[in-house]
């Protein structure tokens, strides 16, 4: 049993660590976050040179990792420098990609040159794919799609999107051109930073990507790497919370002493640490399982997210209170780290969705 | 990253199943399922059982009757065991005095006291706590005065467990005052025959009495059974609470309690539908399920940093309140699942032999029992306030 990253993701981490804390140092993403797109392209360029978008897929694919782990350490970098774009939905946008073999767009996409996001969210679709109501339609050059997509991450500054859409055979997968005919965007920046936007489509060409009808397995397992992803991120950006909190405690001293010095302090710290290191051991789990069959990798990544969710809110708000007044700035890289935080629990469902799923799947209920 | 067993740690765990099914008699385990008590003849029986293969003091070096198990084959050890509802080891002995006297007893004391503990001459009980030294422990007051070759000892014990069984007692006493509190406390080895011991059960909010009350007055002990040197016990007291703390979660026993709960959840109906249907339960079973596999990761991760030498302070400490708590909550669902029939109190069941009819499901006579008995394991082994403590302590550096 090991539990060490290894050689190569580690020189991954190392290097993706330097270029970040080069590049994306707090004190510019701080209000970068907020302005334009709200994240950087030639930064993603940098990301992609680094081979940081390539670990997310295999040699077969054109990549240069694909385990779950190398999309984990990848992800955990993202979360340690709050990096903003939309890694997390190129990332379901490639898998999408990868199972049907479309070779070309992945590789544009692995070497940067081509931003894809992913579109599969609608208003009222709360993370069930069978809900999906926009709609694809075969006519004689081509598909076409109509329908609305809500909070696509950033939809107005990606080259492609990928879009999950009810084709007559059932769900389906299809690649959209940003500049296409009859897409709308309506662009906004995201509480925690980065944009997003929603879509329309109305008689929107569309290329079919993989077999119509046959989506829905394929974008629950690009579903399961993104939530290993999420967990990743979130335990890292935990990492920073109690960091920053553990200086806190030591240095601001109150009625004569260093705050650390309370008891009150000290146990909520210690609860904060536990349940850090158990959100560890879940995210640890999601990717260990993750290349397993069904079942066992759902139940796997919706325990992650169930964990992640709870240990989430309790160190964001911790941290927070811990700190207090100066916590609520917006010059301390704190508040950002729990924003980024809470935020992650309104992605890709839910502590309550999972708990609710990793209950189903334990008695066979959720259909494959 | 490689969360798998290697070839030899599977082939070690099917050894233990193995020895397991051949050697671990149904009766046993039965009672141990069944939350039944273990006479004290029934628990010299197991210890003898695992002796006779080896595996009593496992942790021990090879020259002393050791296995030279690496930490991740006593993990596995501990959970096939608990799995399988064999009794558990009592640590007195095996786990606790024994490991101070290889560290700090002298060449006679290890050579006359291991063996009788590998072979069951003595039961061991611990002399730790006293009425006014809890969580506090170096507040402890009971004295030992040097006459000639004996010290003479008198003070009061309390949560003693098993006391009523042992045959000797490792004890901290009071041999300095009056400087730091800590450096004049002594180690002392008692024999539970000497006059001037009385032994009186403590009955627990359970019904229980499984600890007691030890009174001891003008106790006369050999200098003989002093540990190491007089007024430096605090070091060994304090050795025995660190050690082999890696398998302190409990993770084996808590999946064993799980799997009990999962199938009562499966066949127990509330308002026509089995509990494990029913919103409510099925959420606080997940949520408990959640924790226990991240617990299981959490202390494999601890375990191959202790195989790597690292000594894992922080760590243990979180194993032992997270397992504890999760063992509780188990505890609480399974109190749960029972509804009304939790409340009916049977304690002639909880006797080996007991053939009577059962009150509701014949699962439901324990579990309130064992609900309440379980509330020592955030008490027991210094409270999980005092680990939260050691938490903060070694991750704050303050």
């Amino acid at each position: 049993m090991d539990f060490s990253l290894g050689q190569d993701r580690q020189m991954l981490v190392d290097s993706l660590r330097r270029l970040l804390a080069a590049k994306a140092p707090f004190a510019a993403r701080k209000d970068g976050a907020f302005e334009g797109s709200g994240w950087s392209r030639a930064l993603w360029q940098d990301m992609a040179d680094l081979g940081a978008i390539g670990a997310w897929f295999d040699e077969s694919h054109g990549g240069y990792g694909g385990s779950p782990f190398d999309i984990a350490v990848v992800f955990g970098e993202i979360g340690r420098a709050l990096l903003t774009g939309p890694y997390l939905a190129a990332l379901q946008a490639g898998h999408v990609l990868a199972a049907a073999g479309q070779t070309d767009a992945l590789a544009a996409l692995i070497a940067g040159t081509s931003v894809v996001t992913y579109a599969e969210e609608e208003a009222d679709t709360w993370f069930d794919p069978a809900a999906i109501t926009t709609r694809a339609t075969p006519t004689g050059a081509g598909w076409v799609l109509d329908g609305a997509k809500t909070v696509v991450a950033a939809a107005g500054s990606a080259d492609r999107l990928v879009v999950v859409a009810q084709a007559p055979q059932g769900l389906t997968t299809f690649l959209v051109e940003a500049g296409a005919p009859g897409l709308t965007i309506r662009d906004y920046l995201l509480v925690d930073g980065g944009s997003a936007g929603d879509i329309g489509f109305a008689a929107t060409p569309a290329v079919l990507i993989g077999t119509a009808g046959e989506a829905a397995s394929v974008i629950e397992a690009a579903r399961a790497l993104a939530l290993v992803a999420l967990a990743w991120e979130a335990v890292a950006v935990m990492d920073v919370l109690r960091d920053h909190t553990l200086d806190y405690l030591r240095t601001r001293k109150q009625f004569g002493q260093a705050i650390g010095k309370f008891q009150a302090l000290q146990h909520r710290m210690a609860t904060l640490a536990l349940e850090i290191e158990q959100a560890r051991s879940a995210a640890i789990n999601a990717a260990d399982r993750a290349s397993g069959p069904r079942t066992t990798r759902e139940r796997a990544v919706s325990a992650a997210k169930v964990t992640i969710g709870k240990a989430g809110s309790l160190v964001a708000e911790e941290a927070i209170q811990v700190h207090g007044g100066i916590g609520m700035t917006w010059d301390l890289a704190l508040s950002h780290y729990a924003k980024r935080l809470m935020m992650i629990g309104h992605e890709l469902g839910d502590e309550d969705h999972h708990l609710a799923r990793y209950i189903a799947l334990g008695q066979d209920i959720i259909p494959a | 990253m490689d969360l798998t067993y290697s070839a030899s740690e599977e082939a070690f765990r099917s050894e233990v199943r193995a020895f397991l099914a051949a050697h671990l008699p149904q009766r046993l385990s039965d009672k141990v399922r069944k939350d039944q008590h273990l006479t004290r003849a029934e628990q010299e029986e197991w210890h003898a059982i695992l002796q006779t293969r080896g595996w009593l003091a496992n942790h021990w070096p090879v020259d002393w009757g050791g296995t030279g198990w690496t930490v991740m084959e006593r993990f596995i050890f501990e959970t096939e065991t608990a799995l399988a509802h064999a009794p558990r080891i009592l640590p007195f002995g095996v786990s606790m005095i024994g490991p101070v006297l290889l560290k700090y007893g002298s060449e006679a004391q290890k050579r006359h006291w291991l063996p009788r503990i590998l072979n069951g001459t003595d039961w061991w009980c611990q002399g730790y706590s006293e009425p006014g030294a809890g969580s506090d422990l170096a507040s402890l007051t009971t004295s030992a005065v040097r006459e000639g070759d004996v010290y003479i000892v008198n003070g009061q014990k309390t949560w003693t467990t098993l006391a009523q069984h042992a045959t000797m007692m490792f004890c901290l006493v009071r041999t300095a005052t009056g400087g730091k509190r800590q450096d004049g406390i002594s180690f002392l080895l008692i024999d539970m025959a000497s006059p001037g011991i009385e032994v009186r059960p403590i009955k627990l909010l359970s019904g229980d009495c499984e600890v007691n009350a030890v009174f001891l007055t003008n106790v006369r002990v050999p200098v003989a059974n002093l540990v190491g040197e007089e007024n430096r016990g605090w070091t060994y007291a304090k050795y025995l609470l660190t050690y082999e703390r890696t398998n302190i979660a409990g993770v084996g026993a808590s999946m064993a309690a799980l799997d009990e709960l999962r199938a009562i959840a499966r066949s127990r109906q509330r308002h026509g539908r089995p509990l494990a249907e029913d919103p409510q339960f099925a959420a606080r079973l997940a949520r408990t399920e959640i924790e226990l596999e991240n617990m299981q990761t959490t202390n494999l991760r601890v375990l191959v940093e202790a195989g790597a030498g690292a000594a894992p302070v922080a760590e243990s400490s979180m194993l032992k309140i997270r397992g504890t708590e999760i063992r509780q909550q188990i505890d609480d669902l399974t109190r749960r699942a029972a509804g009304v029939h939790a409340r009916p109190w049977l304690p002639e069941a909880f006797e080996g032999g007991w053939n009577g009819a059962p009150v509701g499901p014949d699962w439901a006579g324990p579990v309130a029992t064992r609900y309440f008995n379980d509330r020592k394991l955030s008490i027991f082994g210094g409270s999980n306030e005092v680990q939260r403590e050691i938490i903060t302590k070694a991750i704050l550096e303050l």
